[in-house]
């Protein structure tokens, strides 16, 4: 089975561009799987958040999967196509990564 | 590169799970300005965040206990290798934390009016609490996160990537890091520094481990100059979900449920055989069949008989509780499960062993201090308390305890210290930060996956001569091919140095756990050897791992049998 995911990409400074990558995966599998998948696979410079992997107890993998938000560690990937985005609300970092980390735990806190 | 950005402060604690956390709280209170940051979000990383299961101390609610039983029964499952002091101060502290974080409003589960204490394998009576329906690591990391956000003299700084501790005159004052969002450097002065930063069971393919658990805090500790000790004994949980796919839950979610309904070991012929693996081993201890590297063993054993489950585990089955227990003991689990298609009064689901936790890291003294002055370490971190094999329920209560104390040895020490930072502290770490270039066909992602893929095969739970050396071969090329310079990609929140920066930790880590496995001539804990089966009384020692001049050592060191005066307790 492939899943064809369309990732919208790119950083603040540039108009965002999709990008398309196909993914193979056995059923069970979620959109963090593919991205990772893509990641050692096929293009390493693709950004997303994640930290507990798969338990869905650090809730850092939210992004906007065809159209609603949602964790990318609990969503199955399917056949045919899925839109990936960064959260709409969150300022953008890079591709699928946003701030969403509370203004005061912050580096640089929001001004 | 502009000039890196500088931040000041008297404590500065790396990770922020359970252990970091604690050591903020107590760092504070002890009068010590804190900074405590993670390459994460706040409480979120790490590992605590995700452990569902059970914590131990002796506090008594369920039946009379003392905590000299307590360390009774985790030096009985470190076999004789368990540094006695700090084994001491994890029992006799653990009553103390467990009921600070109940005034907290953790939320123990409780029975008849007291904390519940249920009975978990390796016990000697029932000691271990927990926080309902699998909830234990969510809801301690949101109640000291709640207690951390409290205190002004905290700053917590998440997407904070420590590169390196910054080493002055051999003393730590501070570190480099990296800031995720805009790839700048950063150099923090401090006057005391707390590795909290967890285990290293992501080194493995298959683990119940976040993201960020390669090892960073050992590799961190190795190159400032401290001595990590035990790094061979790598716990691996016998039971981590296999298959069918199951997310939305810690792999290692099966043993309590294992306790209370009995849930049944069947091999790929769907017959029982733990009791035939604790009869071989002598160690049926009664109420739970195999202790864990015992039932890591007969799943593989099984396995390689070619008596493995279709995906290559045991399965384990609960088709013989009736539905409504199923329900009342897993409660809102059972429909996390049903979404993942699993309904247990009809199928087994299949389970085989997973790396859980690392027994060996950072050599500390009762202070938490390692062999460089002012750079302590807690939690999982630390080396030396669980010994060879870590007794259940002890993982969280270390990330308290051990974060409590190494807190207030880093507030005494900041006390007595002056800030020693100076630019020459943090120049190679800033150096190689300049060194990184958008460059070459090695994809680290890619690389991290091959490292796993060794470490798994070759430096796993079972072991043997000729794999252990090929896995150091192998660790060596795939250090060779991420080199010296990072890769990067330039953009912000850069995954490819983020994974580069990983790797370089990772083979470091790996190599210790790898040449300190390839020594170690007997089977004892969780270190088990196919060619030295049984534990050999002469290889009761330590080993020591150093970095010296970019090269790692391993020596031997006796193993303490410091004569330390029991408490007087009732049987």
């Amino acid at each position: 089975m492939i899943a064809t995911l369309l990732i919208r990409r790119g950083t603040p400074a540039a108009a965002p561009v999709v990008e398309r990558f196909d993914v193979p995966f056995a059923p069970g599998q979620t959109v963090l799987d593919g991205l990772r998948y893509i990641r050692a696979q096929i293009d390493p410079t693709l950004a997303f958040r994640f930290s507990c992997i798969n338990a869905n107890a650090c809730k850092e993998c939210m992004m906007l999967i065809d159209g609603k938000v949602a964790y990318a560690c609990t969503t199955r990937l399917h056949d045919g196509e899925m839109k990936l985005a960064p959260l709409p609300r969150k300022a953008l970092i890079h591709d699928l990564v946003t701030e969403i980390a509370p203004p005061d735990e912050r580096l640089i806190p929001k001004t | 590169m502009n000039q890196a950005m500088q931040l000041e402060t008297d404590a500065l604690i790396v990770g922020a799970g359970g252990a970091g956390m604690y050591a903020a709280l107590e760092a504070a209170a002890g009068g010590a300005s804190v900074i405590l940051a993670d390459r994460s979000l706040i409480g979120r990383g790490g590992a605590t965040v995700m452990a569902m299961m059970t914590v131990s101390a002796a506090i008594g609610a369920q039946c009379p206990d003392h905590w000299e039983h307590h360390l009774a029964d985790t030096l009985t499952a470190g076999h004789g290798l368990c540094d006695e002091h700090l084994s001491a101060i994890l029992c006799e502290d653990a009553p103390i934390r467990i009921l600070e974080m109940d005034a907290w409003k953790v939320g123990w589960a409780r029975e008849d009016g007291h904390i519940k204490q249920a009975q978990a394998p390796g016990h000697d009576r029932p000691r271990c609490v927990y926080v309902d329906f699998l909830r234990t690591g969510p809801a301690v990391s949101k109640t000291l996160r709640s207690r951390v956000i409290d205190v002004p003299a905290i700053r917590r700084i998440g997407d904070l990537f420590i590169v390196d501790i910054a080493v002055e005159d051999g003393v730590a004052c501070g570190a480099t890091a990296i800031h995720m969002q805009t790839g700048e450097p950063v150099v923090i002065a401090a006057k005391a520094v707390v590795i909290a930063t967890g285990g290293l069971t992501r080194l493995y393919r298959r683990n119940s481990a976040s993201l960020n658990m390669g090892g960073d805090g050992y590799a961190l500790a190795l190159r400032a100059g401290a001595q990590l000790i035990d790094m061979e004994f790598v716990q691996f949980f016998p039971i981590g979900h296999l298959a069918p796919r199951l997310v939305g839950l810690d792999p290692i979610m099966w043993d309590p449920f294992r306790y209370k309904l009995g849930g049944v070991l069947l091999n790929g012929d769907m017959q029982e055989f733990e009791q035939r693996y604790a009869v071989d081993g002598g160690r049926n201890d009664g109420t739970y069949v195999l202790t864990r590297d015992l039932a890591t063993y007969a799943i593989l054993k099984e396995v390689e008989a070619g008596r493995g489950s279709p995906a290559g585990g045991a399965f384990l089955s609960f088709k013989h509780v009736p539905e409504a227990e199923l329900r009342r003991a897993f409660g809102p689990v059972i429909d996390t499960l049903a979404k993942n298609g699993i309904d247990l009064s009809r199928q087994p689901i299949e389970v085989a062993p997973i790396a859980h936790y690392h027994m060996g890291g950072v050599k500390v003294d009762t202070r938490f201090e390692s062999a460089v002055p002012n750079l302590f370490a807690c939690g999982e971190a630390v080396g030396g308390a669980n010994g060879a094999n870590r007794l259940s329920g002890n993982a969280i209560t270390e990330a308290l305890v051990f974060g409590a104390r190494a807190g207030r040895s880093a507030a005494a020490a900041a006390q007595a210290a002056r800030q020693r930072w100076k630019p020459s502290a943090s120049a190679a770490a800033l150096d190689l930060l300049r060194r990184r270039r958008r460059s070459g066909s090695a994809n680290p992602a890619a690389l991290i996956g091959r490292l796993q893929s060794v470490m798994m095969d070759k430096v796993g739970p079972f072991r043997i001569q000729a794999a252990l050396d090929e896995a150091v071969i192998e660790i060596d090329a795939i250090a060779r091919t991420i080199g010296t310079d990072p890769m990067a990609s330039g953009a912000p929140f850069d995954p490819v140095l983020i994974d580069w920066l990983d790797l370089r930790n990772m083979v470091l880590v790996a190599r210790s756990v790898a040449v300190a496995a390839r020594a170690r001539l007997e089977s004892r804990g969780s270190h088990q050897r196919e060619d030295f089966p049984g534990l050999d009384p002469r290889w009761q020692l330590n080993q020591i791992v150093r970095l010296t001049d970019g090269r790692l050592n391993l020596t031997p060191e006796p193993h303490s049998q410091h004569a330390r005066p029991r408490a007087e307790v009732p049987a």
